[in-house]
C-alpha cells in the first residue's frame, strides 16, 4: 500500500483502473458476438456479464448470478474462488478490504458503459459449502436505472 | 448534387450531410460536415437539430436492442438517422433524405473504426476524437457510401 494512504483510497484505485478496463470490454466483447445486439435490459446486462464477461476474463462463466430478496435495484455476482483474491492474503490490518475491487470496477465500467450506473463492491461472504469464504461482487442500481426499467415496462404493456 | 429538393432552374442547393459521435454527458467527441463549408446560420440550424434529435434517441435506444436505430427525428426537409453502440456511443446523421441501407453500411464501418478509438487505453470517454486517420478514413466512408 505505497501510493494510497487509506484502504479507501486503495479501492478506489483498484476501482477506476477496473472502470477503464469494463468499459473497453464491454464494447469489444459485444462487437465480437456473433449477432452484435445491445442489451438495453438489466437483466440481458447482468447474464452478459456472467456469461461473456467471466469467462473472457476467467475461463468460465461466474458461480452465481441473483438478485438481492430485500432490495430490487440489488443484484449479486458471486465466484467461488475470485481470480484476483486467489494469491492475495489481506493484512488484518487492512479490515475489510478485498481486492476483487478491482473486478467490481470492470463490472462497474461495464454497467456504466451500457448505461446502468451503479455502484459495485466486492465483499467476502461465508459459504458453508466452501471451505474459503466466496466472493461476491455486490452491484446496486442508480435510481434512474429502476426508473428508466419501469417506463420501458409500462411503455411495452401500454 | 442536388437530392430532391425544389431547386429551380438547375440551380445547385447545398445538400445536407453532416455526422456526429456524441459520448458520455451528451458531448460531442468527433463531428464532420460531409458537405464543405456552409453560411453560420446553416450551422447553428444543423447543431440544434442534432442536439434536439438526442432526446428522440434515448427513447428509441431503450426499447430495441438493435445497434442501427434509423431515421429518429425530422426537421423540415431534415432528418436524423442514428447508430448507437453497446457502450452507448451515439453515432447521429443529419441528412437530406439518403438511403438507409447505405447509411447503415456507412454507421457499421465508423462503428470500427471507432472502436479501435476508444480501445486505446489513453482515450477517455469525454475526450475528443483528434486523430487524423480517422477523420480521413471516416470521410472516405462517407464519400463511398453516401456521395
Amino acid at each position: 500500500m505505497d501510493r494510497a494512504s487509506s484502504t479507501v483510497e486503495l479501492d478506489d484505485r483498484l476501482d477506476r483502473v477496473g472502470y477503464d478496463v469494463g468499459l473497453r470490454m464491454l464494447e469489444l466483447l459485444s462487437y465480437r458476438e456473433r449477432v452484435m445486439r445491445r442489451k438495453p435490459e438489466v437483466l440481458d446486462m447482468l447474464r452478459f456479464i456472467h456469461s461473456t464477461a467471466w469467462p473472457h476474463m476467467f475461463g468460465k462463466a461466474a458461480d452465481d448470478l441473483q438478485q438481492a430478496a430485500a432490495a430490487e435495484d440489488e443484484y449479486m455476482i458471486s465466484d467461488y474462488d475470485l481470480l484476483a483474491n486467489r494469491f492475495i492474503s489481506v493484512p488484518k490490518s487492512y479490515g475489510a478490504f478485498n481486492p476483487g475491487a478491482l473486478v467490481a470496477g470492470v463490472v462497474r465500467g461495464m454497467l456504466d458503459g451500457a448505461g446502468f450506473p451503479a455502484r459495485v463492491s466486492a465483499h467476502y461472504v461465508e459459504h458453508r459449502d466452501r471451505p474459503k469464504p466466496i466472493t461476491t461482487i455486490l452491484i446496486k442500481f442508480e435510481p434512474t436505472v429502476m426508473q428508466r426499467q419501469a417506463h420501458i415496462e409500462n411503455l411495452k404493456k401500454g | 448534387r442536388c437530392l430532391g429538393c425544389r431547386c429551380k432552374g438547375g440551380v445547385a442547393m447545398a445538400s445536407t450531410l453532416t455526422f456526429v459521435i456524441v459520448g458520455q454527458n451528451d458531448q460531442p467527441v468527433y463531428e464532420v460536415d460531409l458537405t464543405g463549408p456552409k453560411e453560420q446560420q446553416a450551422q447553428y440550424l444543423h447543431q440544434f437539430v442534432l442536439h434536439a434529435a438526442l432526446d428522440a434517441v434515448d427513447e428509441a435506444m431503450w426499447i430495441t436492442k438493435e445497434l442501427h436505430l434509423k431515421a429518429v427525428d425530422r426537421f423540415n426537409n431534415l432528418m436524423v438517422t442514428a447508430f448507437v453502440t453497446p457502450g452507448c456511443a451515439r453515432f447521429l446523421l443529419l441528412h437530406d433524405g439518403r438511403n438507409d441501407d447505405a447509411i447503415k453500411s456507412f454507421f457499421t464501418d465508423v462503428y470500427d473504426l471507432y472502436l479501435k478509438i476508444m480501445l486505446n487505453p489513453l482515450h477517455t470517454p469525454t475526450s475528443r476524437i483528434t486523430n487524423r486517420e480517422f477523420d480521413r478514413k471516416v470521410r472516405l466512408l462517407a464519400k463511398r457510401a453516401l456521395g
